[in-house]
């Protein structure tokens, strides 16, 4: 219970001060090397933040300098260890500012920082008690802008960070797909009164409008107007009254409908038209209630006319109204529906709450440049959206006493679109989204929560020289049982729950306990078998007619897919006599797995193989040993001799045995030395390895390394090859490229297969031409 | 070409108040004194030489218009307003008048046309002749205007409405009125772009208006009328309330151009429970007043802007004896569009549509 940390209540009872022992590892992390503060301080909340830098352990293969030697393996396999950047964001109640201060003080070892950056409306008020506790010197920074630069960053680079609030769809939170431009756009932030905001680009805003009708006016008012003292409160009395008592509607003016007007009957026509009388009692309830409407739809319609007259469609909302709370996204959700007649969209923020925090603290660290890089956000260390349904209880919503927090780490490249996208702002890389389908994510958290134990027993053995491997692979598992557990309650808390997400989380988990590659042992056996087998199937290709030879290709990427430690049905075999069964497996998919497959556009492939070469394959590889070595090398070979150049795109950093780059670039040196084909390829730059930027074992392509994208277009890619489960079924199965492509995989897992309309180790193999663009020179292509 | 008989009645049922016309014409014959029936001279009687009429009825004395020649005859136009309210009690006396005995057309607008019609047919035997209420709205309005009030222009504007010192109502006439934006506000607020006569749209509308003002007063000072509301609002001090600029900033927010004095949350202040426990009802009053009107001036500011309309026409019964809010909309029009936009309005505020209804009734008349 990592991230909603109760402060002692026996030891806080009587004074708030250093009797608490905050749990350092859990809230305030890395404050040892903590640098760069900054803090937001509102109504109620305080959002801290600062920048750490962390040392985790990152697995590296390093080729031995001869390896002719028999017996010894192919690579050496070493861990080292690395520092990456990561930013904390914390947030907690006004009440403990004293506390946390006290505490950061005491862990604060760097003594470089001598600045805070404060912002927010308490800024000013806690500035002398900041001062006093820390040393540091409060630097005040405008709100409006932290506030911008907050957003700015956070839809930069949080995927699924904006999301649409459906109150009775089967999920009640839409997430959107990063746009690949952010701007323009406008910011509506409710905090006591309302500010609208024009964003143009990353410096350029402008506050083009505003109303004193805020989340103030909904307090004070509804205070005044039901004795109530609490904001929360007041919603939950909103919640659960009836506002048709208070206010005057269309039909109690006209008994029904204005027809010629379009205005229903139900509409209001006057807010609290009804309570102009002196021998009414009015409901607590349906005052708070009218209240709320009449303030979420004032809002409403004058940011629909401030996006109509701007012109701008999308349009976010933000400040405490809306935080969080179903009620108040709701009713600001219908009253834009109402106003725009559809057109524009209520945007929400799933890290709302942060952006004056994070936009304080970039102030602050603009020598670092975080800017330039892309972030990424660490499902390990975030609380996630919190839980807001099913009904508005106050005091499981007040969260009293928890912390919520934000970390985003550092990547080591930065991300870009693949340019070869049909329409980049469309694009979803996932297939099937759990959040909505409730069948789906209850098979994969179930899943999920099986394969745990496999994941916690492969962790330690990964590390047998390490005596306390157990205990932190006991950490590991009792997070990412946690993790599962919050998203079988809310599903939505990292965005639409996915499989790739889970997949995210788990590996995120894994690398928060040092486990940075379980399958390095295992993928370092695998490659060093397969590569003894490498020129024996070579030769027996070469030995095939051409068309023979193509299908053997296909069906060896294929049967070598098999090889696949995440895929449920391989992972449950032990690594004992159980190796031959998967071997079974596999000769079964390679001589035997009956066309039609389960997708099939083989003979559309073969036609197009009779056509001229490719110009360029962009290959997107799954798993380490046979995959990569029998199935993939000698199908790139192939490509090679036809006169297209390949781009081998692997993962930057390991997730269960996927081949990772560095790795990629030992075993194409090795087989370059046996293969004179794959050795041209290499010397004449007609074979270049490249890092996809991600250590997943999906794939988002509107996420990739910055640098395969420049290669990609400066090759003029005009196929791409996706392969495997993870990469083209998971994810991609429906993405719609602007070139050829070529989606291969084996489905291992039964009650995928089964969503699928076939069985256990079912093939697909989905070659597809855009529509409109006939591949060149090849008239003989016609895809079904 | 003999004019419909009298009685001439126009009528405009809103969700608040039934606002009423009355032609007294004052060129009868002798011949039609004689002819005309006890009923209608006991109507025309009770009409003209009253002020009030039982408990919430009222004349509108001031806004008379004498002399004044419709479908040919001459006579003066009465305005008459009552609570929605009294409605039943309205249609029992038709009853009790035996009004549908006179065979007029009871020419009837707003809402209530609608939701009174079958009350007014079972009740008191009338039939109404229903009326698009903006349609109304607009052609009275007009009429008004073409014919002035008793020798003076009915529009007014304010000048100077930035400076407290200087700023006077000024006359002024609608002369080519085309286009105007036209914010109607009754219990709710309608905004019309109008075009021509015949040619306009509602643009929007928004549930904050004349009703909001007066129900949420009633609720937080337990006031009981528009009048007793008022009065109270134009003692009190709204910044005791609201939150300022200057509340949270100490000054101006100059990155963005806001004033100190700008309100930055209506009823802002009222977060706090001291602050609760310190104000009055006259500054409750005052601050309901202030940002009921604010929020009309800054939707019509919008939609004038969107509908590139620079005159802006402000009529309905909410800005009745209403200084402090015709005087803020005025200034707010000005500042925020840095004097591009004027704010205009008409003596007779919320008749219009009454006289629009009136109107309906001479022209089935005039085309048999």
């Amino acid at each position: 219970m990592a991230e909603f940390v109760r402060l002692d209540s026996s030891t806080s009872r009587h004074t708030m001060d250093k009797s608490i022992t905050l749990p350092p590892d859990e809230i305030f992390r890395n404050l040892e090397n903590a640098k760069r503060f900054a803090i937001d301080i509102g109504g109620s909340l305080t959002k801290l933040a600062y920048y750490s830098t962390v040392q985790h352990k990152v697995a590296k293969v390093r080729s031995f300098d001869k390896a002719t030697k028999v017996n010894i393996p192919l690579y050496e396999i070493s861990v080292q260890e690395e520092v990456t950047a990561r930013l904390h964001f914390i947030k907690f109640e006004n009440a403990y500012i004293e506390t946390c201060l006290d505490f950061i003080k005491d862990h604060l070892v760097n003594t470089e920082t001598k600045v805070i950056k404060a912002t927010g409306g308490g800024a000013h008020k806690f500035k002398e008690l900041i001062e006093r506790k820390l040393g540091l010197k409060v630097d005040k920074e405008d709100e409006m802008t932290c506030l911008i630069k907050g957003c700015n960053f956070v839809l930069r680079n949080i995927p699924h960070e904006a999301f649409v609030y459906a109150k009775h769809a089967d999920s009640e939170f839409r997430f959107q797909t990063t746009q690949p431009d952010i701007f323009p756009y406008l910011l509506v932030n409710i905090g006591s009164g309302v500010s609208i905001v024009k964003v143009e680009s990353e410096d350029k805003f402008e506050r083009i409008g505003g109303s004193s009708i805020g989340g103030g006016t909904f307090w004070g008012l509804g205070a005044l107007l039901t004795k109530t003292k609490r904001f929360d409160e007041l919603l939950q009395l909103a919640s659960k009254g009836q506002h048709t008592s208070v206010d005057m509607l269309v039909k109690d003016i006209y008994g029904g409908s204005y027809g010629s007007l379009g205005l229903t009957g139900d509409l209001i026509a006057s807010s609290f038209g009804k309570s102009a009388t002196a021998d009414k009692e009015f409901s607590k309830e349906d005052m708070a209630k009218s209240l709320l409407h009449m303030i979420s739809n004032d809002i409403g319609q004058l940011a629909c006319l401030y996006a109509k007259l701007h012109n701008l469609s999308r349009v976010y909302f933000g400040g405490f109204f809306i935080r969080g709370h179903p009620v108040t996204m709701h009713t600001i959700t219908y009253s834009i529906n109402f106003f725009t007649k559809g057109e524009v969209q209520a945007l929400f923020l799933r890290h709302e709450g942060y952006l004056g925090a994070i936009g304080a603290f970039l102030k602050g660290a603009e020598e670092d440049n975080p800017n330039q890089y892309s972030w990424g956000e660490n499902y390990a260390g975030s609380s996630g959206l919190m839980s807001v349904s099913p009904d508005m209880n106050p005091m499981q919503r007040a969260r009293s006493g928890t912390f919520d927090m934000l970390e985003m780490d550092r990547l080591e490249r930065q991300l870009v679109n693949l340019p070869l996208l049909q329409d980049p702002s469309s694009y979803i890389p996932d297939t099937m989204d759990l959040t909505e389908d409730a069948l789906a994510r209850e098979y994969w958290l179930y899943c999920f929560e099986e394969a745990l134990d496999g994941v916690v027993k492969r962790a330690v053995a990964s590390q047998p020289d390490m005596p306390e491997a157990a205990e932190r692979a006991e950490k590991f598992r009792q997070k990412y049982r946690h993790k599962l557990q919050t998203l079988r309650h809310q599903p939505f808390a990292y965005g639409s729950l996915t499989v790739r997400s889970l997949l995210d989380t788990r590996e995120h988990c894994l690398n928060e306990f040092n486990f940075p590659d379980p399958y390095s042992k295992i993928k370092q056996n695998e490659n060093d078998i397969a590569l003894k087998y490498y020129q024996k199937a070579v030769k027996s290709l070469e030995e095939l007619s051409w068309e023979e030879r193509q299908f053997a290709l296909v069906r060896g990427v294929l049967a070598g897919n098999v090889f696949d430690w995440g895929a449920k049905a391989v992972s449950e075999m032990t690594l004992g006599p159980q190796i031959w069964h998967l071997g079974l497996i596999y000769l079964f998919i390679f001589f035997s797995s009956e066309r039609p497959w389960l997708v099939d556009s083989y003979d559309q492939w073969l036609e197009r193989l009779r056509g001229p070469p490719h110009k360029c394959a962009l290959f997107f590889v799954d798993n380490s040993g046979v995959d990569i070595i029998l199935g993939v090398i000698p199908f790139v070979r192939e490509l090679l001799s036809r006169g297209t150049e390949v781009v081998l795109a692997s993962n930057s950093g390991p997730a269960l045995n996927d081949v990772t780059n560095g790795e990629l670039q030992i075993l194409t040196e090795r087989i370059a030395a046996m293969d004179p084909v794959i050795q041209a390829g290499l010397r004449e730059d007609r074979l270049t390895l490249v890092q996809s930027g991600s250590s997943s074992p999906c794939l988002d392509l509107s996420r990739l390394d910055k640098v395969l994208a420049q290669v990609v277009r400066e090759r003029q890619t005009d196929l791409v090859i996706i392969e495997g489960m993870g990469r083209a079924i998971h994810t991609n199965y429906y993405a719609m490229l602007s070139c050829e492509s070529l989606k291969m995989a084996v489905i291992k897992n039964s009650w995928l297969a089964d969503r699928l309309g076939g069985k256990l180790f079912s093939v697909v193999f989905k070659y597809e031409v855009p529509a409109g663009k006939p591949s060149q020179g090849s008239a003989a292509v016609t895809p079904s | 070409n003999k004019s419909k008989s009298f009685p001439w009645f126009g009528m405009d049922i809103g969700g608040t108040l039934v606002k009423l016309v009355y032609f007294e014409p004052v060129d009868i014959t002798a011949e039609e004194e004689q002819e005309e029936v006890e009923n209608l001279k006991s109507i025309r009687r009770y009409l003209t030489s009253n002020v009030a009429y039982g408990k919430t009825g009222v004349r509108d004395v001031h806004l008379e218009l004498r002399n004044l020649t419709m479908c040919g005859r001459t006579g003066n136009l009465h305005f008459i307003r009552f609570p929605t309210q009294a409605m039943p009690r309205f249609i029992q006396m038709g009853h009790d008048k035996n009004f549908s005995s006179l065979h007029t057309t009871l020419c009837a607008t707003g809402g209530g046309a609608y939701k009174f019609e079958n009350d007014f047919r079972t009740m008191a035997d009338l039939e109404l002749l229903k009326l698009d209420e903006l349609d109304c709205l607009i052609r009275g309005l007009l009429y008004v205007d073409r014919v002035g009030f008793n020798g003076h222009p009915e529009c007014y504007y304010f000048q100077n409405p930035s400076d407290t010192q200087s700023c006077v109502k000024k006359p002024c006439t609608l002369e080519d009125p085309f286009p105007m934006l036209l914010v109607n506000i009754g219990s709710g607020v309608s905004i019309l772009a109008v075009y021509s006569e015949n040619n306009y749209k509602r643009v929007t509308g928004t549930s904050l208006g004349g009703g909001t003002f007066l129900g949420l007063c009633c609720l937080l000072t337990g006031c009981e009328t528009f009048e007793e509301a008022l009065e109270m609002a134009s003692k009190g001090d709204s910044t005791n309330v609201d939150k300022l600029v200057k509340d949270i900033y100490g000054g101006d927010y100059e990155r963005f151009g806001l004033q100190g004095s700008a309100v930055a949350s209506s009823f802002g202040h009222m977060m706090s429970k001291e602050k609760r426990d310190s104000i009055s009802k006259e500054d409750l009053a005052r601050a309901t007043l202030v940002t009921i009107t604010n929020n009309i001036g800054s939707i019509a500011r919008m939609c004038a802007v969107n509908e590139k309309i620079e005159r802006v026409v402000f009529v309905g019964n909410f800005l009745r004896i209403n200084t402090v809010s015709t005087k803020l909309l005025a200034y707010a029009m000005d500042f925020w569009s840095k004097g591009q936009l004027r704010a205009l309005f008409l003596e007779h505020e919320g008749y219009f549509g009454a006289v629009g209804a009136l109107m309906e009734l001479l022209k089935t008349t005039e085309d048999p």
